[in-house]
């Protein structure tokens, strides 16, 4: 094993809790790993971003076709937190926050503006999160 | 340090998951494995009444709250009225405590955030070992 490597994959894994990208969730997720399922963390987000995919289409979809149905937008954006949470994405959460904030206060232009943060939160995320998969795959061979 | 998941006589507590988001089912599942529960998932309310209604039981049940089909609370009333004495907890991440006392008030003994935690696992075992000894 390259022990400079695995530094590296330590220090990354360090910076994306310190950075507030991930949260106590991921450790949870971390702890299931076994010899049984040793890719389950990588498994999961992977899971996430597929599954994901359709719901952000459909909150696009609501914003392009009725962006003052603040109700259907929140509900989707609940939705949304509550996968964003299963996985310990932190910012993601916290752009689902302030989403269904402007929800409440019927703010559609808020409404638009969040969403394409959270979008690029979602995207910086996944980066960050395949280059510290491969880094650790890479570490442990 | 994990509570035993046997029902005192020497069986597996069972629980079935009733989730229709993958990423939970997925997690819920291998939380609960390491548990050792014995584990089932179904997508939706109606499923988990359905498998109910053939024959099935379970010593607990992990309900989710938005659900196509038929949602928690309508799956949990529906339960309540056919006459399933397992413990029902609703899973929601709902963070408002009204939604939290809908679900209680359908008919669920509990209900948790999602997602499901170390404690919120041991926490239920306690539970599970008081109502089944």
């Amino acid at each position: 094993m390259d022990r400079n490597l695995q530094r590296q994959v330590a220090n990354m894994r360090k910076s994306l809790f310190d950075q507030g990208y991930l949260d106590e969730q991921f450790i949870q997720l971390e702890d299931l790993r076994d010899d049984a399922n040793p890719n389950f963390v990588e498994e999961i987000v992977t899971l996430f971003y597929t599954d994901s995919a359709k719901l952000i289409r459909n909150i696009e979809n609501a914003l392009e076709n009725n962006p003052s149905d603040f109700e259907r937008l929140d509900d989707y954006m609940q939705q949304f937190k509550g996968r964003s949470s299963s996985i310990g994405a932190k910012k993601v959460k916290t752009e689902c926050s302030q989403f269904r904030e402007y929800c409440k206060a019927g703010n559609a232009e808020g409404c638009i503006r969040t969403f394409q943060q959270l979008k690029q939160e979602l995207a910086t995320l996944r980066r960050k999160l395949e280059t510290y998969f491969e880094m650790a795959r890479q570490a442990n061979t | 340090m994990m509570s035993s998941s046997s029902s005192g006589s020497g069986k597996k507590f069972s629980v079935l998951v009733v989730d229709d988001d993958p990423v939970i089912q997925r997690i819920h599942r291998v939380f609960l494995d390491r548990f050792g529960f014995e584990t089932q998932v179904v997508g939706n309310g109606k499923e988990a009444v359905d498998l109910f209604c053939s024959g099935a039981s379970f010593h607990l049940v992990l309900m989710d709250w938005d659900m196509p089909i038929m949602d928690g609370p309508k799956a949990t009333r529906e339960l309540r009225r056919m006459g399933v004495r397992s413990m029902i907890v609703g899973m929601t991440s709902r963070d408002r405590d009204s939604e939290k006392q809908e679900f209680v008030r359908a008919g669920s003994d509990d209900c948790c955030s999602k997602p499901l935690t170390s404690n919120t696992v041991t926490s239920l075992l306690q539970q599970l070992h008081t109502k089944y000894h």
